[in-house]
């Protein structure tokens, strides 16, 4: 059960390598010893480092595989996590693929992995997730997002338009779930410098995961439903989303 | 007619949607508690409780206020026979009229018998009466098999019921024994401490010669004012003590309500300006020392419930009530609790000191001989959860506890050091409901 300051008890992590998410059960695991954390990704090196530092920081650590181009592998880790004892009081959904932008929308495979992974993947795990937290009757689901979703870019649009998708997607649900005492926040980072991104030059605005992470833990705290990270991020791609056409397709973003 | 219901505790915190159920007859509830489900049943009353004592995510609620029948009255023993929704406002409405008065009376008149039970309340005369369950000659249980248990203080499910949280069955019916009143007035006795010490040597020297007794305490003063406060000490008052115009009209309850706070407050309304603002002032006017004061009941002990869901001035974010015990002895504990919270300027509207006397047998019962202070505060500041979590450890260091029914942020590892009785109790409660049907939030939170 999260209490009343915001403390967490238990917590899934569905793409459970990624650095975002990492950082933000760390600060998590922080405020209480003891905090339970399933980690849920493709097993590697990376997700056993992930629960080792987990394991560091006084949290207990269960690893489960999940490949998330396959709706039986995720509805098998989702199903697994909620049967274990204890609620669960956060779910965060936090796979995605970057891809080569430029080979996305001229390779039909390459687009249909992006769709598969950072969409179809994130809308079953929602309706999944959503139903058990419904019977619980409280919880929290942090849908990793991204201001690319916001306007599509000429640099990366097939990555925004699966974006825009499961944004649209897990704002919708955030207010179906209204009604069964279910949070869900949805998280729209701009450029954060992350394995994901990782030789790519930085954006303008850009930052690290720790940033990220402290938005949204706050964000988890004061029940709100969506933040931007930075926060100067919304005004920003307020202002990008209302240029003309061509002002926009010209611009070196 | 059931329907699913976001419920909150009174600090607004940390809501959960469950299936609400109004109260029917022993039949309905037998049938309610046999088909339930994995999520549970739990009873509430009026969600007085301040965190999540009162709620059951995912599962059945059931509300128990439309069983607030007065069964029977003896006046003569003056033992009472009520349905367990039966608010203390109901008894006093109906009974003080005949000279009987609740036998503790919390803060609020707004608790349901069943809910008093279930917390073990205290009030003003803990030093003096003890907790609510020594006045509780009996009750009805209904158990997880569907049974009815009529249970006295002779048994171990009694006490594991009084101070239980709801966790070992509903509370049906209870027959308590009332104290005798010759007036619905208190005479009450007010002296300004200048700190703690001074408030601490009046206490423990003064407080046996009354009933009642409950002293506030500014929690924002510092330094040589550490622990500045108010006393009031009371009893009942005798018919003679009463003016003459009050002495026809002796017994007459009847509560005034000023006003039902909006839902329009912003959270941070409280602060430390306006709060110190708040403390100066009512300091300032509580008279140097006042003896004999004619107060109603009402004024007395419930001055809060004039105003009606006067828990909205903390805004939406809402507000926790941090409520210890520390034995006597351990003062200086006391003290530097006091001094963090001063330190901090965490904002306490209210900051209420008392003295308990003997336990009652409850095995989670919380009031044990000590000193109890117990504090609402509100939500937001980022040190809020640090704070807590070292005031946690001094309390516990100190043999002292804290209270469930004010808890909304507990570790779950905290219960076992404050609670030692803990294990045996989960013994009798695994006993009378092996498969856990009666659960709530709080239980889940804390591994009850």
């Amino acid at each position: 059960m999260k209490d009343a300051i915001g403390n967490v008890q238990r917590v899934v992590v569905l793409g459970g390598t990624s650095d975002i998410a990492l950082a933000t059960v760390l600060r998590l695991a922080a405020e209480r010893r003891g905090v339970q954390v399933t980690l849920a990704a493709r097993p590697s090196e990376r997700r056993t480092a992930a629960a080792a530092t987990l394991q560091t920081a006084g949290a207990q650590v269960t690893e489960m595989d999940l490949e998330a181009t396959d709706q039986v592998s995720y509805g098998r880790a989702i199903s697994a996590a909620f049967d274990a004892e204890g609620d669960v009081d956060v779910v965060m959904v936090a796979f995605g693929l970057l891809g080569d932008s430029e080979r996305a929308w001229q390779d039909v495979d390459a687009a249909l992995e992006l769709v598969q992974v950072n969409y179809a993947a994130a809308v079953g795990c929602g309706v999944l997730v959503a139903e058990r937290l419904r019977a619980q009757g409280h919880g929290t689901i942090i849908a990793m997002s991204s201001v690319a979703g916001e306007r599509p870019r000429r640099s990366n649009f097939v990555y925004g338009s699966t974006k825009a998708g499961m944004d649209a997607f897990y704002t919708g649900l955030g207010d179906a779930l209204a009604p069964d005492g279910v949070q869900v926040l949805v998280v729209r980072p701009g450029f954060v410098r992350t394995k994901l991104t990782a030789g790519l030059r930085a954006a303008p605005l850009s930052q690290d995961p720790d940033q990220v992470a402290d938005i949204i833990v706050a964000g988890l705290r004061a029940g709100r439903r969506t933040v931007w990270a930075p926060p100067a991020m919304r005004w920003v791609m307020s202002v990008l989303r209302h240029l003309p056409r061509p002002v926009f397709r010209r611009l070196p973003i | 007619m059931d329907d699913r219901r976001l419920l909150e505790g009174w600090g607004r915190t940390n809501p959960s949607v469950a299936t609400v159920h109004r109260a029917g007859d022993d039949g309905d509830l037998a049938r309610l508690v046999t088909g339930a489900g994995r999520r549970g049943v739990l009873a509430r009353g009026l969600g007085r409780s301040y965190g999540d004592a009162a709620q059951n995510g995912g599962g059945v609620v059931v509300d128990m206020t439309a069983r607030n029948r007065v069964l029977s009255v003896d006046t003569q023993s003056a033992l009472v026979e009520v349905e367990a929704g039966a608010s203390l406002e109901d008894l006093m409405r109906l009974l003080l009229p005949l000279g009987l008065f609740v036998p503790v009376s919390p803060g609020t008149r707004q608790v349901t018998v069943g809910g008093a039970i279930a917390a073990d309340i205290h009030g003003k005369n803990h030093h003096v009466d003890g907790s609510f369950g020594c006045h509780v000659v009996a009750f009805d249980l209904l158990l997880a098999d569907g049974t009815i248990a009529r249970l006295t203080p002779d048994s171990e499910l009694f006490w594991a019921t009084v101070g239980g949280m709801g966790l070992t069955g509903l509370i049906l019916r209870a027959t308590l024994r009332m104290k005798r009143v010759e007036s619905a007035f208190c005479l009450v006795d007010t002296e300004r401490c200048a700190d703690l010490d001074d408030l601490l040597r009046r206490m423990a020297e003064g407080d046996d010669r009354y009933t009642y007794s409950v002293a506030w305490i500014d929690c924002l003063a510092g330094g040589s004012t550490l622990g500045r406060s108010v006393l009031t000490r009371g009893w009942s008052a005798p018919l003679e003590k009463l003016p003459r115009r009050l002495r026809d009209r002796a017994l007459d309850f009847r509560p005034k309500q000023f006003a039902v706070a909006p839902e329009i407050f912003p959270s941070g309304l409280l602060n430390r300006a306006t709060v110190a603002a708040f403390n100066e002032v009512w300091y300032r006017k509580a008279p140097r020392e006042r003896r004999g004061e004619v107060q109603s009941i009402a004024e007395f002990f419930h001055p809060l419930d004039g105003v009606a869901e006067w828990n909205r001035i903390y805004g939406p974010k809402g507000f926790l009530q941090y409520q210890f015990v520390v034995p006597f002895g351990a003062e200086d504990a006391l003290r530097r609790c006091i001094e963090m919270l001063s330190a901090t300027g965490l904002a306490s509207f209210l900051a209420v000191l008392k003295r308990f006397g003997q336990s009652s047998g409850g095995h989670l019962s919380f009031p044990t001989p000590g000193w109890t202070l117990a504090l609402d505060i509100p939500l937001g500041a980022a040190v809020l959860g640090g704070l807590l979590d070292r005031l946690d450890e001094e309390v516990i260091a100190a043999g002292g506890r804290q209270y469930l029914a004010k808890d909304s942020r507990l570790p779950a590892a905290a219960i076992a050091r404050m609670y030692p009785r803990l294990d045996e109790w989960r013994g009798i409660r695994r006993a009378a409901d092996p498969n856990g049907i009666f659960i709530s939030d709080l239980a889940r939170r804390l591994g009850l």
